[in-house]
C-alpha cells in the first residue's frame, strides 16, 4: 500500500472526543461523522483535508473513548494514513479492524511540519518527507495484525474463517 | 511447570487453551461476555450482520445497554436505542436493560451478577477496564472487536505486560479511591500505562470496599492501561457470592511472577485530589484549587454513582444548601442504586440541599444531554474525563474529583473540602 498527501500535524493526547466529539455520537452514519472530524480541535480540518492526506500527531493518539465513530470518521474524511509517535491501544485496534492504515514511528512524527507532502510505503514500512527528502522507517506490524490488514479489516477476516 | 504468571497472564492463558502466556504474544481468546452501548452497538450490529452468521453465539454471554443518550435525548438518539431494542429481541439477548431496570452499564453489569472473578470481558466501552476489581480481565474494544465477538465469542489480544502499584498505609480522611487514582494518574501520565496491565496491591487496597475498587479499575484507562486489576479477597468473595450467576474462577499473581516495573505508593501521604483541565493526569491537591469557582458540580457516572458515592455525598451535604450560584446534579448509577438511595432518604438530603436527582444515565459525562455546559461554563465532577469540550462547549472547563470534594464544592461555590465547610 502506497500513499501520497499533505501532512496535517497535530501534538500529543489527540483524544477521540475531538476527534469526533460525543454530540455528534446519536448517529453511525460514515459520511456525516466525518463532516465532523476534528472540529474541536482544528475546526478548519474538514474544509482542508484533501483525499490521500496524512495525519502526523505526536504521542498517545486517540486517548480516551472506544468509539469507532474516531477512525471512521478520519478515513471517511479521506485520509490516507495516520502517523503517530504511539497511539492509545483502543484506537490502535479500532483502526486495525475497520482497516484505517497506521504507522508507529516516534523519528517521523517528530520531523514532519504541517504542510510537508509525504508518501508512505506501508508494505516497506518506509515514510518520505517529499519537501526535505527525509526518509524514515516504521515499526512493522507482527504477522498476525498484517494478516489482518491485508484482509480489508477483523470483519472480513473472520468471515472468511466463519465461511469455511 | 508453567513460568510464573501475572493474574491477568493467568487469565488470558486460560482463556485461550494455553498453560502460559508472556508479554507481546498474541493470542485467541474466548470471551465470557461482550459488551455494547447505544453509542457502540448500532456500528456493532451492522458489523455483524456483514460477518455471516444469522445468530450470536450465546445470546446469555451478551449484554447491550443502552446508557449513554437514554432515555432517548432525540429523535437521533432514539432511533440508535431502537437499533438494539430490535437486535436484542430478535436474538434473545438475556442481558439487555430497557428504561427502567437499565443503568450505566460498568456499574449495572458487577450489580446484576453478569460479569464475575475470572471471566473475560470485552466491552465496546473504554470503561469496560472497571470489572478488573472483580479480579477478572476486562478491556475496552471497539465495535468492530465487539461484533466479531458477538459472532463467535473470540477475541485477539496481545498479552500486556503488567505494572505492579503496591500502595501502603492508612488513608486520611476524605481521601477515597477516586484520589487513589488521580493520584496513580498524575504520576504516570495519560499515557503511563499504555498497552499494559495495571495491578492494585498492597494494604491500602485490601482496606477498601468493592466500591472504591470499581472507581480506580475504572480509571485505569486515562492512564493509557488495557486493563486494571485487583486479586481476588474476601472483599470480593462477599460481593459476588450469591451475586454472580455463574460460576467463579480465582486466579492470583505468583509471587516471583514478572513485572515491567513496581510502583510503591504510601498512601497515607495521598491527599484529596483534583485533576485540572483538560487531561485526568493534570493534578493537583484541593488545598492548591480553592480560588476555582464553578457553576456545576456532577457526582454520578460509571466512575462514582454507586451507592457509596451517594452517601459520602449525602454526609457532607445534609442539612447545607448549595451555593445559589451552582446547579448541583446527582445521578445514581443503576436503578438499584436508585432505589436504595430512596429508602435510605439520601434523596430527601440532595433534594433539600438544592440538587437535581436524575434517573441512570452517562448523560452529562461526555456532554450528551442532562447537564451540558455553555461557553465559559465551569463544572466540577466525579466522572473520568475533563478533555476539551468533554461536557459540552470547547469553552467550558471540567475539574475531576471524588464525591465528598464535589459535595462540598457545590456548598462552597468553589473547589473545596467538607472540612472547609461552616
Amino acid at each position: 500500500m502506497r500513499f501520497e498527501g499533505t501532512a496535517h500535524r497535530y501534538g500529543r493526547d489527540v483524544d477521540t472526543d475531538v476527534i469526533i466529539p460525543a454530540r455528534y455520537l446519536n448517529t453511525s452514519d460514515p459520511a456525516e461523522l466525518a463532516s465532523h472530524c476534528m472540529e474541536d480541535l482544528d475546526p478548519t480540518f474538514v474544509e482542508k483535508v484533501q483525499p490521500g492526506d496524512i495525519i502526523v500527531a505526536q504521542e498517545n493518539f486517540g486517548c480516551g473513548s472506544s468509539r469507532e465513530h474516531a477512525p471512521i470518521a478520519i478515513k471517511e474524511s479521506g485520509v490516507s494514513v495516520v502517523i503517530a509517535k504511539s497511539f492509545a491501544r483502543i484506537f490502535y485496534r479500532n483502526a486495525i479492524n475497520t482497516g484505517l492504515p497506521i504507522m508507529e514511528s516516534p523519528e517521523a512524527a517528530e520531523a514532519i511540519l504541517d504542510g510537508e507532502r509525504v508518501a508512505v510505503d506501508a508494505d516497506e514500512g518506509t515514510i518520505t518527507d517529499l519537501t526535505t527528502g527525509a526518509v524514515f522507517h516504521a515499526q512493522p506490524f507482527p504477522p498476525f495484525i498484517k494478516r489482518i490488514v491485508e484482509k480489508g479489516g477483523l470483519i472480513e477476516s473472520v468471515r472468511e474463517q466463519v465461511g469455511k | 511447570m508453567p513460568r510464573p504468571m501475572t493474574i491477568t497472564e493467568k487469565t488470558l492463558a486460560a482463556h485461550a487453551g494455553l498453560d502460559e502466556v508472556t508479554p507481546g504474544q498474541l493470542i485467541e481468546c474466548s470471551v465470557d461476555i461482550v459488551l455494547a452501548n447505544d453509542i457502540t452497538a448500532p456500528i456493532a450490529i451492522r458489523e455483524f450482520a456483514r460477518i455471516g452468521v444469522d445468530r450470536v453465539f450465546d445470546p446469555e454471554a451478551i449484554a447491550l445497554v443502552p446508557d449513554h443518550y437514554v432515555p432517548n435525548k432525540d429523535i437521533k438518539s432514539a432511533e440508535q436505542a431502537k437499533i438494539i431494542r430490535d437486535f436484542a429481541r430478535e436474538q434473545g439477548i438475556t442481558h439487555f436493560y430497557e428504561v427502567g431496570c437499565m443503568g450505566i452499564e460498568h456499574a449495572l453489569l458487577p450489580e446484576q451478577g453478569v460479569v464475575g472473578p475470572g471471566d473475560l470481558i470485552i466491552g465496546a466501552d473504554s470503561h469496560t477496564c472497571t470489572y478488573g476489581a472483580l479480579a477478572a480481565f476486562a478491556t475496552g474494544v471497539g465495535s468492530t472487536d465487539a461484533a466479531v465477538g458477538m459472532a463467535v465469542g473470540t477475541a485477539w489480544f496481545k498479552v500486556p505486560a503488567s505494572i505492579r502499584f503496591q500502595l501502603t498505609g492508612e488513608l486520611q480522611p476524605w481521601v477515597s479511591g477516586k484520589d487513589i487514582i488521580l493520584h496513580v494518574i498524575g504520576m504516570i501520565g495519560v499515557d503511563g500505562a499504555l498497552y499494559q496491565a495495571m495491578e492494585f496491591t498492597g494494604d491500602t487496597i485490601g482496606g477498601l470496599g468493592m466500591d472504591d475498587r470499581f472507581t480506580i479499575c475504572n480509571m485505569a484507562i486515562e492512564a493509557g492501561g488495557k486493563s486494571g486489576i485487583i486479586g481476588f479477597d474476601e472483599t470480593t468473595r462477599a460481593y459476588v457470592e450469591g451475586r454472580t450467576e455463574r460460576e467463579w474462577t480465582r486466579y492470583a499473581s505468583d509471587e516471583d511472577a514478572d513485572y515491567a516495573r513496581t510502583v510503591e505508593i504510601d498512601a497515607s501521604a495521598i491527599e484529596p485530589t483534583v485533576a485540572f483541565p483538560h487531561l485526568p493526569s493534570n493534578t493537583r491537591p484541593v488545598r492548591e484549587a480553592r480560588d476555582v469557582t464553578v457553576d456545576q458540580v456532577v457526582i454520578g457516572s460509571c466512575t462514582n454513582g454507586r451507592i457509596e458515592d451517594l452517601r459520602i455525598a449525602a454526609e457532607v451535604l445534609r442539612g447545607r444548601h448549595v451555593d445559589p450560584r451552582v446547579r448541583l446534579i446527582v445521578i445514581p448509577a443503576t436503578q438499584a442504586i436508585w432505589t436504595q438511595a430512596m429508602h435510605e432518604g439520601l434523596f430527601d438530603v440532595f433534594v433539600d440541599a438544592g440538587a437535581a436527582v436524575s434517573t441512570p444515565t452517562c448523560g452529562p459525562c461526555l456532554g450528551g444531554h442532562m447537564g451540558v455546559l455553555a461557553a465559559g461554563e465551569r463544572a466540577v465532577a466525579t466522572t473520568n474525563r475533563n478533555f476539551v469540550g468533554r461536557m459540552g462547549h470547547t469553552g467550558s472547563e471540567v475539574y475531576l474529583a471524588s464525591p465528598a470534594v464535589a459535595a462540598a464544592t457545590a456548598v462552597a461555590g468553589r473547589i473545596a473540602l467538607p472540612d472547609d465547610l461552616d
